[in-house]
């Protein structure tokens, strides 16, 4: 019984006559609740168990050691191009996409999927087929002494190729609701085009634009399978974190594995802070934009 | 200012939105732009704006008091435009969105911070908003909101104020006092203003002058009394208001619909078709016959509410006729559903089918 009344409170609108009886609501929940403790916060807690399992002071000194140090180095500095040069492309190509109508945007909106769809490990080998010893620009990149394959530039070229979904994902589907009449307003009004774009248009899509660089990082910073196939796993100059994490799991190193890995996780929970935050606030104005005209049920509605 | 439009055609992707159309707006005046979706009113003042680029032609103007602006981008055409869905910047305060226009100018142009605030004020009086300058345009009503798109239009003192269909997205109460509140606006301030709309009495009752618009040209140019008594064609006939079509013949120097015989001013077409067109009004309902040459018919509806009280009723042919008459005469009158009626003509419209048959 007490389980009823507790439900009874719940926020769902829906009338008595078309819930669910509450033996069904109980054992959904159940299910749902069972299977997060089982797959998500089980894992989570163990990474963290395993990495302070030796104490402290072992957990801070596999994390000082040179070659973590440089793993979270090179992690950084990939996600700190990657993710930058994602948000431009993704602010230009959904701009393209939502404000401009030109033959062939049904393939771009397709092709900006691809990475997506395809296997990291795929996309790790397109950059080896092209840029690799053997590969088309090889042997011009070598006699150039330059080098993208099992080198930093690889990592970042493979990191940049699996995170270029994420900011034009997010803006598309936005803008085109927006639509472009404020910027036509703004136009008529004598502001230029990069004032207008300044003032009007990212003030319009400044939290949708900040989620998808939230995912985007997240994304780059995670990074393992396309990333694994280009770096060529150098330890102390091509391995990223999570690479890292691997070699020493491989080599029985579990606390110091755990430890690294403890980063990433926690690199998760402030990604999904950040996110619920965002979204928080995205909900939030969009009650504010709603409330005059159209009341909308909450969450309803919501692409994110 | 002035606006004058010299055969300008648009075509979108193979669909022709406007046809050689040429226009004058004279300065000071309230211009209606009416036609039915796809008639290409919104095209024509996009154009105007500067909006949308007109096709490429030797003889394609667009003249501001006389100065060509087609080369002018729409930034420095120097024009007020009123978007249908307001197009306000959501997050943006009211006071930021009609100082907006001032605020972006090159610093050499831009008023000083206190001359702003100062025009912002007169403008907010002007809409009689004053004190909703900190909202934002979510918190307000659809028609406050249309008026603050209007004042932001008017912040930059516009040449000219070009409104599309700036009632079209309230309700039918809100629409009527606010299209009001623009004519007495437009007696204030008399910047030359063109609005598109579909409604054609909102048209009649705002404006100096209407355009009317079907398939990109335009069918008539007149004042409200010209357009609405003298139509000049069957489509500007039959867009202002429901109207009975009957059709004839041309016998002599006579038009004849069955027992109507008008007077023909064009005998040369003799034996052609015609067609005439009658409003509701311009017919007339007895129970009896009093001499007057009539068509019979049944009475299959009357609605009584409203201004008017009006009649649906079938000829012998079965072909339904409308009339509506005032509702002390209807009263006097004692009719019913059902009843044979005898229905005579006050006034009509005839048109000649230009082709021979």
């Amino acid at each position: 019984m007490a389980g009823t009344v507790r439900l009874r409170v719940s926020p769902t609108k829906a009338p008595q006559a078309v819930r669910d009886p509450a033996w069904v609501r109980v054992l959904l929940i159940a299910i749902t609740l069972l299977f997060l403790g089982l797959f998500l916060l089980l894992p989570l807690v163990s990474v963290f168990y395993e990495a302070l399992r030796g104490g402290v002071r072992l957990y801070f000194a596999s994390l000082i050691n040179a070659d973590a140090m440089t793993a979270v180095r090179l992690t950084l500095l990939t996600a700190g191009i990657a993710v930058p040069c994602n948000l431009v492309f993704g602010l230009a190509a959904a701009w393209a996409l939502a404000k401009f109508e030109f033959r062939g945007k049904g393939t771009l909106i397709t092709l900006i999927d691809l990475p997506f769809a395809v296997s990291p490990v795929v996309s790790g080998l397109v950059f080896v087929l092209l840029f690799g010893a053997g590969g088309w620009f090889g042997p011009w990149l070598t006699a150039n002494n330059l080098h993208i394959i099992f080198a930093v530039p690889g990592v970042v070229l493979a990191t940049m190729f699996v995170t270029f979904p994420f900011v034009a994902r997010e803006l598309i589907p936005l803008m085109q609701e927006q639509g472009s009449e404020e910027e036509q307003a703004a136009l008529v009004l004598g502001a230029g085009g990069w004032k207008t774009f300044w003032h009007v248009t990212l003030p319009n899509i400044k939290w949708a634009l900040l989620y998808g660089v939230i995912l985007c990082n997240a994304r780059a910073m995670g990074e393992f399978g396309a990333v694994s196939v280009v770096s060529g796993h150098i330890r102390g100059r091509t391995n990223t974190m999570p690479l890292h994490v691997e070699i020493l799991y491989n080599e029985y190193n579990f606390q110091a594995a755990f430890a690294v890995a403890s980063l990433l996780a926690l690199l998760a929970l402030v990604t999904l802070a950040a996110k619920t935050l965002v979204e928080w606030r995205v909900r939030a104005n969009m009650g504010q934009d709603e409330s005059a005209e159209t009341p909308t049920p909450p969450g309803g509605g919501m692409t994110l | 200012m002035s606006i004058e439009v010299r055969n300008i055609s648009k075509t979108f992707s193979g669909f022709a939105a406007l046809t050689d159309v040429s226009l004058v707006v004279p300065d000071g005046e309230l211009v209606a732009l009416l036609g039915p979706s796809g008639s290409g009113k919104t095209t024509l003042l996009r154009i105007i704006a500067g909006l949308e680029e007109p096709d490429p032609g030797p003889d394609g103007r667009i003249l501001f008091n006389d100065e060509d602006v087609a080369g002018r981008g729409v930034g420095q055409r120097q024009v007020g435009f009123v978007f249908q869905h307001y197009a306000l910047f959501r997050h943006m305060s009211v006071f930021e969105n009609i100082a907006f226009g001032l605020r972006v100018r090159p610093r050499g142009s831009r008023p000083s911070k206190a001359a702003i605030d100062a025009k912002v004020r007169e403008l907010l009086q002007l809409i009689q908003l004053d004190n909703v300058g900190n909202r934002f345009p979510s918190q307000l009503s659809g028609g406050q909101r249309q008026r603050v798109a209007l004042a932001r239009a008017l912040a930059i003192e516009p040449r000219v104020l070009l409104l599309d269909e700036p009632f079209g997205a309230l309700d039918a109460r809100v629409r009527q006092d606010l299209r009001q509140w623009l004519r007495r606006l437009h007696d204030e301030i008399h910047v030359t203003s063109v609005f598109v709309t579909h409604d054609q009495e909102e048209a009649l009752e705002v404006a100096d002058r209407v355009v009317v618009m079907n398939e990109g040209r335009i069918e008539q140019n007149g004042t409200p009394e010209e357009v609405f008594h003298h139509p000049a064609t069957e489509f500007v006939m039959q867009f202002l208001g429901h109207v009975n079509l009957f059709r004839g013949r041309i016998e002599a120097d006579h038009a004849v619909f069955g027992p109507w015989a008008l007077q023909n001013t064009d005998p040369a077409k003799d034996g052609q078709e015609a067609r005439m067109f009658v409003r509701p009004y311009d017919l007339d309902i007895n129970t009896t016959e009093d001499g007057r040459p009539a068509v019979t018919a049944t009475v299959t509806r009357i609605q009584a509410a409203g201004p008017t009280a009006k009649f649906e009723l079938l000829d012998e042919n079965s072909q339904p006729i409308r009339v509506e008459m005032p509702h002390d005469r209807f009263r006097a009158m004692n009719v019913a559903k059902g009843d044979r009626v005898f229905v005579s003509l006050k006034d009509a419209r005839v048109y000649v089918e230009d082709y021979v048959i």
